[in-house]
């Protein structure tokens, strides 16, 4: 048994209903001459299971689009469905409570706190799901194990290397069996060696555990191990690519 | 959630022990501030009591001057004299015992020992009306009182000072141009309230006192004790009567006399201690304060500085109010800390200070859990604005501060 096998169970014997959906969403920021359309009127649909890449340089919109896929924001016009559900129409709470239950996310900056063990690291997004400590341990050992770093339960990310703290935030992301994993520009901070190191445990988690992945990535190596690829400029998609189509 | 909250809460204080440390530190000053002056406080009533407890609870006191003066010194009103003594002996009921006194400074002198202690000259009766006992020897007899025989009374300060080998008892000693026998030792009375040694002291008969000391006839002071504490009413009254009459002041009219009772005396003392007191907690109240806006402070730094943190537990799930409480646990869990090291330290200094100042270290269990809930309330009313704040932050711009 471990932590993702829930997820892949649910994914493998789910009707093809899209996970994620944008339709003709809109993000504006701005009035009138000052106008800044950073989303214009998009829309795609996510499968359970895919592994996505978001490509653009930077103004293109997938930063927009990564906030709105992760309810830390929400569409001016248009509407985005999480499992059919409108997400536009949930309050800040009920957003919360989303990315609580469904959403794990990897940052470029592995935002980790800072001064506190990878234990306790994994330990938070459990404590918020109100999991009870013993449970807790047995999860976060557990994820721990699956990015390749028991033994280090006990140091801070201070005594971690760049690539280890990386690990760390997957392992945090990964901890409570989301629906969805977005990584923000994960291998940014990382040089080319600990940056397919990333990517391949990304890869081997979306392959082995049936983990839906959203990556924001501006580079085309990064981008080359998702098997699915939207290219963002201005706002809109420009170009959609399935590797092998 | 409450539990997971406190949870939460200790890890973040532990995180950073330097900054909950300083937070702190104006809570912990504060509390110590309160509880030692409150404490010491409650010490001084305490003696205050004990102190009129020892000089007889049935006394009254007549003393010339207007009705706002304590004790009897010098005073424009006419002094009395042995015939408004003996007008009270003969005219006032329910009375145990009446004492004249006079009181002023004499050069004392024994063999090398040179001291200038107060001397009262009074009768034997003050022994009864002051509660004050004679240890060794004897009080003065019919005769030394009548013919104002130069025999003395000593307190204990004079006879340690004096007579630190030697018995006193028979000694001659000299009493400004007098020589006179000492015949007896007063038990101590310590300290007065306010400063002043009562042991430094040499009674003589009141006759002895105004011929051969004094010169004059005059009294300064009478002390009355009542058979009961429920005659002092009427006791008050009479004197009240009589003393108009003798002093040919009309009835309503201001008096130049002052009769006042030990229950008057003691409450006017404790108002005054009271005073004090409230001024003084007044003060450390403000300090409390200030250090209650010195939480607000640090939490306020503390938020912008953990703003990160908090886009952190924004971002995997954390509601509004979660957020919230935990910053307000954090603060009321720091200045809680903070009281009852405050307490801890404000109780040691009370015991380190009390016998300094010869004042009873009085512990009151009432004081040391209100400034407890008190300093808690502070972290939670002062914490609040900081918790707000970092709860309503957007998690987009939390994460993305440096």
């Amino acid at each position: 048994m471990n932590v993702l096998t829930d997820t892949a169970a649910v994914q493998n014997s789910g009707a093809r209903q899209p996970l994620i959906a944008f339709d003709q969403v809109y993000k504006i920021y701005g009035h009138g001459e000052s106008e800044v359309r950073a989303l214009d009127g998009v829309s795609f649909q996510i499968f359970p299971g895919e592994f996505v890449a978001v490509m653009g340089p930077s103004g293109s919109g997938k930063s927009t689009t990564m906030n709105i896929l992760g309810c830390l924001d929400t569409p001016t016009a248009g509407h985005y469905y999480f499992k059919g559900q409108d997400v536009g129409s949930l309050s800040r709470d009920g957003r919360a409570l989303l990315r609580r239950h469904d959403l794990g996310f990897v940052f470029q900056g592995f935002n980790l706190l800072a001064r506190t063990t990878a234990l306790e690291n994994l330990e938070l997004p459990l404590i918020y799901r109100r999991i009870e400590a013993h449970e807790r341990h047995r999860l976060a050992r557990e994820a721990l194990k699956l990015v390749g770093l028991d033994g280090r339960e006990d140091h801070t990310p201070a005594e971690l290397s760049g690539g280890q703290q990386q690990r760390v935030a997957i392992a945090r992301a990964i901890v409570t069996k989301p629906s969805l994993l977005l990584a923000d520009e994960p291998t940014g901070n990382l040089d080319s060696a600990r940056s397919h190191e990333i990517m391949e445990l990304l890869t081997r988690f979306n392959r082995e555990h049936g983990l839906t992945i959203v990556l924001v990535t501006h580079e085309d190596d990064i981008a080359a191990f998702a098997n699915r690829r939207i290219d963002f400029r201005d706002g809109k998609i420009v170009r959609e690519t399935r590797k092998g189509a | 959630m409450f539990a997971n909250t406190l949870l939460m809460s200790v890890r973040e204080i532990r995180r950073n022990l330097m900054r909950s440390g300083l937070t702190v530190l104006g809570i912990i000053i504060g509390v110590a501030a309160v509880i030692i002056i409150v404490t010491l406080g409650a010490g001084t009533t305490r003696q205050v009591q004990d102190e009129i407890g020892k000089m007889g609870s049935n006394m009254i006191t007549l003393s010339p001057g207007g009705a706002m003066r304590m004790g009897g010194a010098a005073s424009s009103a006419a002094a009395f004299d042995m015939a408004d003594v003996l007008a009270i002996r003969r005219d006032i009921p329910n009375m145990q015992a009446v004492a004249p006194v006079s009181l002023r400074r004499f050069q004392a002198v024994y063999g090398n020992v040179n001291r200038r202690p107060q001397v009262m000259g009074t009768e034997s009766d003050f022994s009864v009306v002051r509660n004050w006992k004679v240890v060794e020897g004897r009080l003065f007899n019919a005769a030394e009182q009548r013919f104002g025989r130069m025999v003395c009374i000593i307190g204990s300060t004079v006879r340690n000072e004096m007579f630190p080998s030697a018995d006193p008892l028979g000694a001659t000693m000299r009493i400004g141009k007098a020589t006179c026998e000492v015949i007896g030792v007063l038990e101590s009375k310590g300290q007065a309230m306010f400063g002043g040694d009562q042991d430094d002291i040499v009674v003589v008969p009141l006759r002895a006192f105004q011929r051969r000391l004094s010169g004059a006839n005059r009294i300064d002071q009478v002390y009355i004790s009542a058979v009961s504490e429920d005659a002092i009413p009427a006791v008050k009254a009479d004197l009240d009567v009589l003393m108009r009459d003798r002093r040919k002041i009309a009835e309503g009219a201001q008096p130049d006399f002052d009769v006042r009772d030990m229950a008057e005396a003691s409450t006017m003392m404790q108002n005054t201690t009271g005073v004090l007191t409230t001024f003084l907690s007044a003060i450390a109240a403000v300090s409390l304060l200030v250090g209650g806006i010195g939480i607000m402070n640090i939490m306020l730094v503390s938020v912008t500085e953990r703003t990160r943190e908090i886009g952190i537990r924004l971002a995997i799930g954390a509601l509004e109010k979660e957020v919230m409480l935990q910053f307000l646990v954090e603060a009321a869990m720091l200045s809680a800390f903070g009281g009852l090291v405050g307490i801890t330290l404000g109780l040691l200094g009370a015991l380190a200070i009390a016998p300094v100042i010869n004042v009873p270290f009085v512990w009151q269990p009432a004081t040391v859990i209100n400034a407890f809930a008190f300093s808690a309330a502070v972290g939670v009313v002062f914490g609040f604005m900081p918790a707000r704040r970092a709860a309503r932050l957007d998690p987009i711009d939390a994460l993305r501060h440096e």
